[in-house]
């Protein structure tokens, strides 16, 4: 299960933050700073996988934004990198090229797209076309 | 009018200072504020989303709660997402205004629009709490079954949320998730793969052996996806749905486990999908890395498993470090149960130690502490060796310590063993613990073919400069009771020659002694060994007695007391040699025991019913050095017994010379209320676990004493 994922920059600004376990603000802005911490300087040839307290930090970057996202010890932690990926395919058909941006003045959206993409921590749907046309559908709702 | 909210980032991201950013906020916040107090319908959910953004950027926003409340309640659909996403960023579980919200829940989870019901389905799966969960559960139920694949999907989800929050209500929902594993909609599926695995880590084997009935759909999920050719929608890196699979295979995973049956049947798709799913992409690698999972998890037939080992080699070979990790965290796995498969990637596994990476370099490490046997451990060994010079200092203390475990399970022989332990304390002495050392020590005093050459080695690596903690303490003991051996001949094969005197030996201790050192421990360890060897070295006494009472002025009490005490034993010289004694071999079992046995055998001494435990335990020893005297006078039986025992260890020689001054002495120390610590501790043979090798503490002292006061009370 997702415990939660960041979308965070270079000088760890956390542009997006979504967690699915409750967790006190004061917590909550450590473990931002932490995971930051962890991933900025790592070399890139090094594993997308850091092993963080009693979890482990799957992240990967993407330019000068990092996804990181946050999973129990023995999930696969492959399938979760694939997913980063599919999720940020996902961002950058519905932005049409996304940048950071884009994720500033559009954080409602992206929360959209993340609720249509993984729901209570689990993967929900697996097709990039079904979540772009769902999303297509909700614009239009608005 | 009101700021939009693209305005808002506009004008907070021109911000230059923090302050100018707080002021804009601030004046929005009130803004907000009045918006909210005035009831403003029309521009609710602008406002909601403006302090959304606020509440990002780390201000506090609970004045918006309510609104977010209201604005659920409204109709329109834009409104109620806005108010959605507020509850799910500004409210948790743990709130009570979250019990407000229930109602309108109920509502929108009965809405004919799907996307309505989306919103609450997927408000309910990411904050219930236990009372929404029991009170919305039924609606949420009914949901999995919609014609919309859009509900289904989600309210397979919220389901699992329900569960975790309200267990007992589990098995109303295995019905369900058994209807939706027929379902074609591949988001649907992903949705109800992980609902059965969650309701059978709920509960355990009774719904595992419910859900076992269907691997048979769950095998032809998996063969449609495997055989299937290429399909737009769901198709990465040349898979079909790898999600779909790798949840899939996990479930297999789970339902096989223990059952042959089971296993049977999905043998076939696991060698499929193990052979016909190509490593060249990442997503083909997660796939296979949960088959090798499931194929070691469930009761897989011998040829299964060697595909699965075999895959795992090649990802270990692979150059993305990803892989490497995820293979060695699986041959972790694998290691207990088949050993003899992952020996034959020993030379990959021990070079992914030396990894730059840290996450590969401690799963490594792991896994090689794991297949040490008595067949590798001197290569394995030398490998360690190397890598605890160049490691990084947070890695020296775990590994130390593994290195010092594995030596002492699996050296091949003694020799081997001390040269390895010495090599060990003198690059990372400082991370030995003290059983180790304590360890070792035992060994040498049980090794008396290698004394001497043992003695040869420490001196030679003490009279390097600043030797390790943890070398300083076996080096000193062991130069305290063998340092005579020193001097003597008989090099071992392909061993260098020391070049060691007397002079030389006390020169070195002298030196030893007044380094700065932080701990008195050593100091205490290397008054006793001068002491020690001033009865092995005659000639060089007077130097010793001289090196001693320059501490009887020291500022740590231990340290004086020791130095005092131990010049003192310069004036009994007919009994200095017998006090000065060698120490009998420790004995090895107590290494392991703790410190509540000992006490407990020592009690037994002045038992005198039990004779036996009192010959066994370590007291007898301890009496023997200073109690060297024959049964001359009638003497208590057990106390016949204990000396009996004496006199087979050690020949008492030196006190046979003298019986009746010893007597007299012994008397005299007894009776003397400051000496009696002194002698006892001095000839150092009382093995107390903690530190065999310094003299007992006052609280050693008082476990001992019953057993002195049956000693002298023998004696008159």
């Amino acid at each position: 299960m997702i415990r939660f994922i960041y979308l965070q920059n270079r000088q760890g600004k956390t542009r997006l933050a979504k967690y699915y376990v409750p967790l006190e603000d004061s917590e909550k802005r450590k473990l931002e700073y932490e995971v930051h911490r962890l991933v900025v300087n790592r070399d890139p040839k090094l594993t997308n996988f850091l092993e963080f307290r009693t979890h482990k930090i799957i992240y990967r970057r993407y330019a000068g934004l990092f996804f990181s996202l946050c999973v129990d010890m023995n999930d696969n932690e492959l399938s979760y990198l694939e997913a980063i990926h599919l999720f940020v395919e996902i961002l950058d058909h519905f932005f049409q090229n996304v940048c950071e941006l884009d994720l500033v003045f559009n954080f409602h959206k992206v929360y959209l797209i993340m609720d249509e993409f993984i729901l209570g921590g689990e993967l929900q749907e697996t097709s990039k076309k079904v979540i772009l046309d769902r999303l297509a559908e909700l614009d239009k709702a608005e | 009018m009101s700021l939009r909210l693209r305005e808002l980032i506009r004008s907070v991201r021109s911000c230059k200072t923090a302050a100018e950013e707080r002021a804009v906020i601030a004046k929005e916040c009130a803004t907000i504020r009045t918006a909210f107090k005035e009831n403003d319908v029309q521009y609710r959910h602008r406002n909601v989303a403006k302090l959304l953004f606020i509440h990002m950027l780390g201000y506090p926003t609970h004045f918006g709660q309510m609104e977010c409340l209201k604005l659920i309640a409204a109709t329109t659909f834009p409104e109620k997402r806005i108010g959605y996403l507020g509850l799910m960023l500004m409210l948790d579980e743990r709130q009570e205004v979250l019990m407000l919200v229930t109602n309108s829940l109920k509502n929108d989870l009965c809405h004919k629009n799907q996307y309505i019901a989306g919103l609450a389905l997927c408000a309910l799966g990411n904050i219930a709490s236990a009372e929404m969960a029991r009170d919305l559960a039924p609606e949420v139920e009914k949901l999995m079954s919609n014609s919309h694949a859009y509900v289904r999907k989600k309210a397979a989800l919220c389901t699992i949320r329900i569960m975790k929050k309200v267990p007992e209500l589990t098995e109303t929902f295995y019905e369900a998730a058994s209807r939706l594993i027929r379902d074609r909609h591949h988001g649907v599926l992903v949705g109800a793969m992980q609902l059965i695995l969650d309701i059978c880590l709920t509960n355990g084997p009774s719904a595992i052996a419910e859900f076992r009935s269907k691997v048979p759909d769950l095998v032809r999920i998996m063969k449609s996806l495997v055989l299937s050719g290429f399909t737009p929608d769901h198709d990465i890196g040349g898979l079909t749905d790898p999600f779909l699979q790798v949840k899939t295979l996990r479930l297999l995973r789970i339902l096989g486990q223990g059952d042959a049956t089971a296993s049977d049947q999905m043998s076939d798709i696991l060698a499929q999908v193990a052979t016909n799913v190509e490593g060249n992409k990442n997503a083909g690698n997660a796939v296979l890395y949960e088959c090798v999972q499931t194929i070691m998890g469930v009761e897989s037939i011998g040829g299964l498993r060697v595909l699965a080992i075999n895959i795992l080699g090649r990802f270990l070979s692979n150059r993305d470090n990803n892989i490497r990790y995820v293979a060695l965290n699986m041959l972790a796995k694998v290691v207990a149960v088949d050993t003899q498969a992952v020996q034959r990637h020993r030379s990959t596994i021990v070079d992914c130690v030396k990894d730059s990476d840290v996450s590969i370099r401690r799963r490594a490490l792991d896994l090689v502490y794991a297949l040490v046997n008595a067949s590798n451990i001197t290569t394995l060994t030398k490998e360690l060796l190397e890598y605890l010079m160049v490691s990084d200092v947070e890695f020296k203390p775990d590994l130390t310590n593994k290195i010092c475990a594995l030596v002492q399970r699996f050296a091949p022989d003694k020799r081997w063993h001390i040269d390895t332990l010495i090599q060990v304390m003198d690059q990372a002495g400082g991370y030995v613990k003290d059983e180790q050392s304590r360890a070792l020590i035992v060994l040498i005093s049980n090794a008396p073919e290698l004394q001497p050459y043992t003695v040869r080695r420490l001196y030679s690596v003490l009279t390097q400069s600043h030797p390790q903690r943890a070398l300083l303490i076996v080096g000193v003991w062991c130069l305290g009771e063998y340092g005579d051996m020193l001097l003597l001949d008989g090099l071992l094969e392909d061993e260098e020659p020391v070049a060691a005197t007397e002079a030389s030996v006390v020169r070195l201790l002298e030196t030893l002694l007044k380094e700065p050192m932080e701990e008195t421990l050593i100091k205490e360890m290397l008054l006793t060994c001068t002491v020690k060897l001033s009865s092995r070295f005659p000639n060089s006494s007077p130097q010793i007695k001289a090196i001693l009472e320059q501490y009887q002025g020291s500022i740590s009490l231990e340290v004086q007391q020791r130095a005092c005490e131990y010049s003192r034993l310069f004036v009994h010289e007919a009994i200095r040699p017998a006090l000065l004694e060698n120490m009998p071999p420790l004995n090895e079992d107590l290494t392991a025991s703790g410190r509540a046995n000992i006490s407990m055998e020592g009690g037994s001494v002045d038992a005198p019913e039990s004779p036996v435990a009192a010959a066994t335990s370590p007291i007898p020893a301890a009496i023997s050095p200073s109690g060297q005297v024959p049964p001359t006078q009638p003497a208590s039986p057990q106390l016949v017994d204990l000396l009996d025992m004496n006199v087979v260890d050690e020949p008492a020689a030196p006190a046979m010379n003298a019986p009746a001054p010893a007597v007299d002495l012994l008397a005299d120390l007894l009776g003397d209320g400051v000496a009696p610590p002194a002698p006892m501790p001095a000839a150092g043979t009382y093995p107390p676990p903690t530190s065999p090798l310094s003299a007992p503490s006052p609280a050693d002292w008082t476990d001992i004493s019953p057993a002195l006061h049956v000693h002298s009370s023998a004696l008159d």
